[in-house]
């Protein structure tokens, strides 16, 4: 901010404007947030749990019926994103659905949806990323120095 | 010559320009809302059969422009300019609104304050002599604001309570010269103020500071006071916005009454769940082009202040951490 300005000016400094500024913008429901997120997310886990089950009563083995469970729910995540679903539930659920597998779903085919006008190279290819590539980049890179640890360590 | 300056920061026009006609089209979920029988047109959808955001949020603009044309009864070719703003990058929305009027075109940027700047400026235009009729018109989306500014429509991530909800819609004025209706008195163009907000999810703190500062310069420079006015309308500065700004104004030596109130509060009503109110360009346009217009029409509103709030940043600003930079325009409209 320009320190000359022309009178009149606001009687107030921005030290005071941002403590104004806290007092008056409300506070996120923490708690709220947490309740929903816990239920939710406790939901598609138990879904995925009762999939599993269902595969491995099938005649899978635990490991592959894992597996199978986890494209199961990849599945559901895109088709409710699809159907404008996921988004409502993310509305009340935050973290509870972002961070389940059905979450990393909707995080890819929310920018598919949305950039499919920009045509299938710039549009859904460049920017089919946006929002999960942070975490492909960071989580693999973590990946890779656990896996050194782990590999001096035995 | 005689210059039309009163004070530091305000014109008043000496023959004030008459806004001859004006028009609202808005989406399904503003048509649902508390001001829904104010709007000329309602959206039954959010992209009306067009192939992408930006081209509904143009098509937009583009009808309310041409229904306030129709509205005042006059001929298209009879405007002598369109002026025009949105929010996406370089102004598509406008820029396509005028290809297809093919009228003398002059795009503007204030943000969300575009409505009242370009009121202040057509007004400038007809009173200054080098126009008979000037159209004026803005729009917003919300889903053409969301994937530029935040993430994709479908990501299903929670918004913060100080977020504001970008109104899908446009408002068009003609402004001319007649005998009869409201008449733009006065112009107040602010000055970009920046209290340091960083928070892209709290606009209407970012916004506030140079709304107030508009808000002051305007009543020093016409030696008035808020209570002159039956009306005092801020653009889109949202519950947290509106607190502040009158915070702000009462610790400057000036109190703000119950003629005060904000577009982005009256918009949506508690049931719609959009937390801190309305937003963009569309807020302020289609609140002034409906319900404020008829009320002045109407003779229940006898002088109305309304001061465009816009917040001038990117989402590269934001990303690189500048804080948002704010502005304030107010124009005097009188019954």
């Amino acid at each position: 901010m320009s320190q000359n300005m022309r009178p009149p000016t606001l009687k107030i400094t921005p030290e005071e404007y941002k403590d104004l500024s806290t007092k008056l913008t409300p506070k996120p429901t923490v708690v709220k947030n947490c309740i929903w997120a816990f239920f939710v997310g406790g939901l598609i886990c138990a879904i995925g749990q009762v999939i599993i089950n269902l595969f491995v009563a099938g005649g899978l083995n635990p490991t592959q019926a894992s597996t199978a469970a986890t494209a199961l729910l990849i599945f559901l995540g895109a088709l409710l994103t699809g159907l404008g679903i996921y988004d409502e539930i993310g509305k009340y659920a935050g973290a509870g659905s972002v961070v389940p597998v059905t979450g990393f779903a909707n995080s890819i085919v929310s920018p598919a949806l949305e950039f499919k006008r920009e045509g299938y190279v710039m549009g859904v290819g460049a920017r089919l990323f946006t929002i999960a590539g942070p975490v492909l980049v960071y989580g693999i890179a973590t990946s890779i120095v656990v896996g050194i640890i782990y590999y001096f360590l035995h | 010559m005689d210059l039309k300056r009163v004070g530091n920061q305000t014109v008043a026009f000496t023959s004030p320009p008459v806004i001859l006609a004006s028009y609202s089209v808005v989406g399904p979920m503003e048509g649902r809302g508390p001001l829904g029988k104010t709007f000329d047109k309602v959206w039954q959808d959010n992209i009306n059969g067009e192939k992408s955001w930006e081209l509904a949020e143009s098509k937009l603009l583009q009808e309310a422009m041409q229904g306030a044309v129709e509205q005042a009864g006059i001929p298209l070719s009879d405007v002598d300019y369109m002026l025009a703003g949105d929010l996406l990058n370089q102004i598509i929305s406008s820029n396509f609104a005028a290809r297809k009027l093919a009228l003398p075109f002059i795009g503007l940027y204030g943000a969300c304050s575009t409505m009242a700047l370009g009121m202040a400026v057509g007004s400038m235009l007809i009173d200054g002599g080098f126009a008979s009729h000037v159209l004026v018109g803005v729009s917003s989306h919300h889903d053409s604001a969301e994937r530029q500014y935040r993430l994709p429509t479908e990501q299903g991530s929670q918004r913060s309570l100080s977020a504001q909800w970008t109104v899908t819609g446009a408002g068009s004025v003609l402004l001319g010269q007649s005998v009869t209706g409201p008449r733009i008195t006065a112009a107040t163009l602010g000055r970009v103020l920046d209290y340091g907000e960083t928070d892209v999810g709290n606009m209407g703190a970012a916004m506030a500071p140079a709304v107030a500062d508009t808000l002051l310069n305007h009543f020093q420079d016409l030696q008035r006071q808020p209570g002159d006015y039956s009306l005092i309308a801020s653009g889109d500065l949202g519950m947290v916005g509106a607190d502040l700004t009158k915070e702000v104004m009462l610790r400057s030596g000036m109190s703000l009454g119950s003629e005060y109130t904000d577009c982005g509060l009256m918009i949506y009503d508690k049931s719609q769940d959009v937390h801190a109110g309305a937003s963009g360009c569309g807020c302020s346009a289609v609140v002034f082009a409906g319900n404020i217009m008829q009320r002045l029409k109407a003779g229940s509103l006898k002088r109305v202040l309304l001061v465009g709030s816009g917040a001038l940043h990117s989402p590269i600003s934001s990303l690189q951490g500048e804080s948002v930079p704010g502005i304030g325009h107010a124009v005097v409209i009188e019954g």
